[in-house]
């Protein structure tokens, strides 16, 4: 983190970056230019706070969708917040709607596709309902990334178009102070029903039937951590754009180093996906002199890595 | 704690697979079912679990009807050993232990030290300890069944339904799950499972019921029940019951099948 707010377009050294934080800190006279201190606490700060609670909130997400749905590759767009939330993106870029707007559009569209995806799933009652769940997951998403599309074609090839495409790859560069503060508390109030189920999201790792027996009542569990994984995810994504890869990769390494247990795997699985994502962040905006959209790197990153992961990590899963 | 099925009647919402099943089971008592491949014994399981619905009739604990009971109240009385799966994620055996004290806990709550012993406990009583830190993904098929056997028991139920307890598993550990079946009945426990060797029913089982066709063609002693007349109805194989001595002195029926005169179907 010294380094993510060191390193940049306007280069800060560790020893003036303390003296700064002492004199907050304190309340003692600058001892350093005003300059400096805009970039710290306003550009650069707001930045690297909002990697590290984007980063823990998808690899938290990631980690309870993966239990949830048995399955170590499923990743939070599963259920289609994803594409939900780049919908109502595009949509309000396209409706040149203001910052604000196009946030809560797609905050609300991500939700919405969850939603839709959910009640397909509980209507077809006959069926395997995690597979229900997936399938409807994968329609619903196919059919809204044709929304984005034709929204895509209808689009001002010269100011919506860039926009919309940026946003679709992630980023983290406008992101302000008020952005952090809308976020949080969805984040929250995602992670404490997650935290406080954690042992019953051990048991939910099991068969549909292993766990009834078990006593638990699966489909109430399922909606709870459904509904505090989306709304973690949405509330994230709609600020950050589509940032892939953390949800489905981090949960692996966590689990690959404090095993399964979901009362250990879940602060793991945070603290790796905030320090990927300030690596990862620093990287995009300090390696080319143009910043590099973050769903690039992610991608780049995290493919390679998982591969490693699959070859190395046998037992991890099977 | 008693268990009454009467005249259930169950299978899928679209397509009944049995019905007219009538029969008990108190604690301590060891109910062997037997029947052909596709006979309905895990669907009739699978009902009196409450995993599905059942098409008729009434399952009853202590003469109350289970119909209106929620998970944790059915987790207290029945606990089910299913066939043994591959789980997904690479949990101890230990933790898969453990787990089975979920029913024990409040909604949020994580085992306590009281639960810990009670699942090391259950390690010990299938001598299986040695394994507790090993992922229950990576150990062998008996010793997961043997596993899944101690988290039935970490949940400290009042009847176990079990599904085919040994099938896959080699002539050792078949003995050793058929023992611990035993045991268990001993400790007061009413014990249901499914076999296809009807050897099995005759080593440790007090009443057999034999499922064809989705109805209990035979209920009773296994002597009454397993005979050449019923197993050749039921099987369709040429079968002969011989009597022989254990080397604890107590005589055991075992079936000889005759491989030569297998009648068609």
């Amino acid at each position: 983190m010294l380094v993510a707010f060191s390193v940049g377009r306007y280069p800060v050294a560790p020893t003036e970056l303390l003296r700064l934080l002492w004199a907050k800190l304190t309340g003692a006279p600058l001892a350093v230019s005003p300059a400096l201190e805009t970039v710290v606490f306003r550009v650069r700060g707001p930045r690297v706070l909002a990697a590290v609670a984007i980063g823990a909130t998808l690899a938290a997400s990631g980690s309870a969708y993966q239990g949830l749905f048995r399955n170590p590759l499923v990743s939070p767009d599963i259920l289609g917040v994803s594409s939900g939330a780049a919908l109502g993106a595009t949509l309000g870029i396209y409706l040149s709607w203001g910052v604000a707007g196009i946030q809560a559009l797609a905050f609300s569209l991500g939700l919405g596709a969850v939603v839709v995806v959910y009640a397909i799933g509980a209507s077809l009652r006959r069926l395997d309902p995690l597979l229900v769940l997936v399938l409807a997951g994968i329609v619903v998403g196919t059919m809204l990334g044709a929304c984005i599309s034709l929204l895509k074609y209808l689009a001002d090839p010269y100011n919506q178009l860039p926009a919309i495409t940026f946003w679709l790859l992630g980023s983290l560069a406008s992101i302000t102070r008020d952005d952090l503060l809308s976020v949080l508390p969805a984040a929250l109030a995602g992670l404490v029903p997650l935290w406080l189920l954690r042992w019953r999201m051990n048991v939910m790792t099991l068969s549909e039937e292993e766990a009834l027996t078990l006593g638990v009542d699966t489909r109430r569990v399922r909606v709870i951590v459904i509904a505090a994984a989306t709304l973690m995810t949405a509330a994230v994504v709609s600020v950050s754009g589509v940032i892939g890869w953390i949800g489905l990769l981090i949960p692996h390494f966590a689990r690959l180093l404090v095993g399964p247990d979901f009362s250990r795997l879940l602060p793991a699985a945070m603290l790796l996906g905030a320090g990927y994502l300030v690596a990862v962040d620093t990287l995009a905006r300090t390696v080319a002199s143009l910043e590099i959209p973050l769903g690039v790197l992610t991608a780049f990153i995290g493919a390679p890595l998982f591969i490693w992961l699959l070859a190395v990590s046998r037992r991890g899963w099977q | 704690m008693r268990l009454d099925v009467e005249g259930l009647a169950f299978g899928y919402a679209n397509k009944e697979v049995g019905r007219d099943v009538t029969f008990g089971l108190s604690g301590g008592e060891v109910l062997c079912l037997l029947g052909p491949n596709g006979g309905g014994k895990t669907t009739l399981f699978k009902t009196v679990l409450r995993l599905l619905a059942p098409l008729g009739g009434r399952i009853l604990v202590d003469g109350e009807s289970i119909a209106g009971w929620s998970r944790l109240r059915l987790a207290h009385a029945f606990a089910y050993v299913p066939q043994a799966q591959l789980g997904v994620f690479p949990f101890t055996v230990a933790e898969t232990v453990l787990m089975g004290r979920t029913s024990h806990l409040g909604p949020f709550a994580t085992p306590s030290r009281r639960d810990r012993v009670v699942a090391d406990d259950m390690l010990a009583l299938l001598g299986i300890e040695h394994l507790a830190a090993r992922p229950y993904t990576e150990i062998s098929g008996g010793e997961r069944q043997l596993t899944l056997i101690a988290r039935a028991l970490a949940q400290q139920p009042a009847i176990l339904v079990m599904d085919e307890p040994t099938a896959s598993l080699d002539f050792g550990n078949q003995v050793r799950v058929l023992a611990e079946v035993e045991q268990l009945a001993q400790r007061g426990i009413g014990v249901m499972l499914s076999t296809h060797d009807p050897d099995h029913a005759f080593l440790c089982a007090q009443r057999v019921a034999l499922l064809h066709h989705g109805r209990l063609a035979r209920l009773g002693p296994p002597e009454d029940v397993i005979t050449r007349e019923s197993l050749r109805e039921v099987y369709g194989v040429d079968v002969t019951v011989i009597e022989a001595t254990r080397s604890d002195g107590r005589s055991a029926r075992v079936c000889v099948p005759a491989l030569g005169t297998i009648p068609t179907r």
